[in-house]
């Protein structure tokens, strides 16, 4: 793909930018020892509630597995995207990661949750934004030209076919 | 590599530096504070631990006398259960994934006991307390059962029998009284349902008693095991709240089982119910299924809403600043919401004051409000509010924590403490998040695995008096206390005056 430079700036910083918030929202769960998601899960509402509450809250084991996949996922998509390293499936992991937090707490009308949202949403909500901003990371790759990935495998053919016109 | 390629590639590395600076800055910042805070308040991160059950204890033969609501309730937490009740909760367990009473029942640790009698004057209950006293296997109908325990039919034959220890007393308020003072001169120990008395009179009787004939007592207050109520006394005794002045604390239910309008079983009559027996001391009344089943209701029985519920809370008071019996004592209140012929108010407001501890006790009751206002202690440097978790504030004018506040490292706006039990650590600051969810009572039911029957710890702690001579926390000089505290609330409401309290004759006046 060519990207124009202010394209190039604006898909690096919005990469950089979501990766900055999953390290730091892993991080901050890493050094909590009290954090766990169950009471997020507890709260769960909509079609999946049930998945949410009893499969994943309802049995110990498997929610000592979701808190540390989470909290760790978070940590290395996190330090992908900011380095710009294995990219894609930082974003589809990343992508997975939201739509199961916007789908345990969808905002949709007659939803109640015991946490107040910070702001007002109806269908749409940040984790929502973020979602579709890493889908559109996913879909214009920056890691081969400002990344780790570079390095790794060398810039992008298209990119340096785009140069070479 | 050409060194532009280079250069691209680590082109975010700047950004991750900035992430790290700016992590271990808010890190520190945060320690900052913590440290701050928790130097300044000094406040343990001790949780009580529990003794297991050996096999080898000696093994204590029980005796349960009344099996209604609460009697049941004693029942489970002693590991006793009626076989229809274990299929109910199974059912629910297949229905709902959250409702955890079978498993929690299963998980409850067996006490070493066993139950070797049971009285009940109404059939359906006397025959319900053998089945579930021989229910040891805590299984669901259909299942082998032991041996029944034998049924007596009055209270005076079980306590005559050489084949039981100790008892268990759930009868209603005016048996309270004469059920203790007949067990403990039969030598057995008692766990006897609260409030320890009906009548003044007999609470200096039932001290004698306990006192005389060397048994242990421990009075039915289950909130002495809770671990909030620990915690804040410590809070309290490190001065952390400064010179408490003030405390609220309040009673709201609204629903007819709150406000004791029980269900009356269909089978019930006076074929099946030994209505003299249950009249006793009380004034002589016709048969009525109303007021055998739903006696709080009426001063011939129950003692209202202060021997009811008035008493668990300044129990806990008592527990946590050890107030004892106050100089004095107001009340006033009506039956306000429940006109069903009742003769206690269902509207209360007490005040008891303590000129040398420098503090007043209000307690505030409604059955027909649901508000929820806690329980609060102010002092004059922070002060706490105490439900299931523990959190304590600041207070803006506090003389203390000035310097702290004027700084920025104490705001008065967030907890300067929170405790609730389960969680993994004890700490000075957690995220608005977690609070909100603490205070909901959603952050513990299935982390620490399993939440911990206060009533199962509180026969536990009377049968470890028993076994090995340790002490009881409801012991009967802080029972005494609690009889005569509610005594003196509930003269100055029938009476409409102020009573007083004589600590040298020891005499409400």
């Amino acid at each position: 793909m060519n990207y124009s430079p202010s394209q190039k700036f604006w898909l690096v910083l919005l990469r950089i930018a979501i990766g900055w918030h999953f390290l730091y929202e892993g991080l901050a769960k890493l050094v909590n020892a009290n954090w766990s998601c169950v009471s997020y899960l507890l709260d769960s509402e909509g079609f999946l509630k049930n998945f949410f509450i009893n499969t994943l809250a309802g049995n110990p084991d498997v929610l000592r597995i979701v808190d540390f996949m989470n909290i760790w996922g978070l940590i290395l998509i996190g330090i992908a995207l900011i380095l710009g390293s294995f990219e894609r499936i930082a974003c589809l992991s990343g992508i997975v990661l939201l739509a199961l937090y916007y789908l345990s707490h969808p905002p949709f009308v007659g939803l109640k949750y015991a946490v107040p949202s910070e702001g007002s949403y109806l269908v749409v909500n940040k984790i929502l934004l973020e979602l579709i901003a890493l889908a559109v990371v996913y879909v214009f790759p920056t890691n081969r030209e400002f990344g780790l990935d570079r390095f790794i495998f060398g810039p992008s053919k298209k990119q340096t076919l785009a140069k070479k016109n | 590599m050409e060194r532009r390629d280079l250069l691209k590639s680590l082109a975010a590395l700047p950004v991750a530096g900035a992430f790290g600076f700016e992590w271990f800055r808010k890190r520190n910042y945060e320690k900052f504070l913590t440290e701050n805070i928790r130097n300044e308040l000094n406040i343990s991160t001790d949780t009580p631990e529990y003794k297991p059950v050996s096999k080898d204890d000696k093994l204590i033969r029980i005796g349960l006398i009344g099996f209604g609501i609460r009697g049941k309730q004693l029942a489970q937490a002693a590991g006793f259960v009626h076989p229809t009740t274990i299929d109910d909760w199974k059912k629910g367990a297949l229905e709902d994934k959250e409702d955890t009473r079978y498993e929690d029942f299963l998980q409850q640790d067996a006490l070493n006991i066993k139950i070797s009698g049971v009285c009940d004057i109404f059939d359906s209950y006397g025959k319900m307390a053998q089945e579930a006293a021989a229910n040891a296997l805590r299984q669901g109908s259909g299942s082998k059962l032991n041996e029944l325990p034998k049924r007596y039919r009055t209270y005076q034959e079980l306590l005559a029998s050489p084949d039981i220890d100790a008892v268990i007393i759930a009868a209603p308020d005016h048996w309270h009284g004469p059920l203790t003072i007949a067990a403990a001169k039969a030598g057995k120990h008692v766990y006897c349902e609260k409030p320890m008395t009906w009548t003044v009179p007999e609470t200096y009787e039932v001290r004698r008693a306990v006192k005389e004939n060397n048994i242990v007592f421990q009075l039915g207050h289950q909130g002495r095991q809770n671990e909030s109520y620990m915690k804040a006394k410590e809070i309290i005794e490190k001065g952390v709240l400064g010179k408490v002045n003030l405390i609220e604390v309040t009673t709201n239910r609204n629903d007819p089982n709150g406000a004791w309008v029980y269900p009356i079983p269909p089978e019930a009559s006076p074929a099946n119910i030994d209505w003299n027996q249950f009249i006793g001391q009380a004034p002589y009344h016709d048969f009525s299924l109303e007021r055998f089943f739903r006696w709080r209701c009426w001063w011939d029985y129950s003692t209202g809403l202060s021997g009811d519920l008035l008493t668990h809370e300044y129990d806990a008071m008592n527990q946590i600043l050890g107030l004892g019996i106050p100089h004095s004592a107001a009340s006033s209140g009506g039956i306000y919401f429940f006109k069903d012929g009742r003769t206690v108010p269902d509207v209360l407001q007490t005040v008891f004051e303590y000129p040398d501890r420098d503090l007043s006790l209000v307690y505030s009751a409604t059955l027909a409000s649901n508000l929820s206002r806690g329980r609060k202690i102010m002092g004059h440097d922070a002060y706490m509010e105490l439900n299931n978790s523990v959190t304590v504030y600041a207070d803006s004018g506090s003389t203390r924590y000035k310097e702290k506040i004027d700084k920025g490292i104490i705001d008065p706006d967030l907890p300067i403490y929170t405790y609730t039990p389960g969680m993994k650590n004890v700490d000075a600051i957690t995220s608005p998040t977690s609070q909100y969810f603490a205070g909901r009572g959603l952050m513990y039911s299935y982390r620490s695995g399993r939440r911990i029957n206060t009533t199962h710890l509180h026969i536990r702690e009377w049968l470890d008096a028993i076994r090995y001579g340790t002490k009881t926390s409801c012991n009967i000089e802080v029972a005494f206390e609690e009889a005569m505290t509610a005594h003196m609330g509930t003269t100055a409401f029938k009476e409409n005056r102020n009573v007083f309290w004589d600590p040298v004759k020891e005499i409400i006046i």
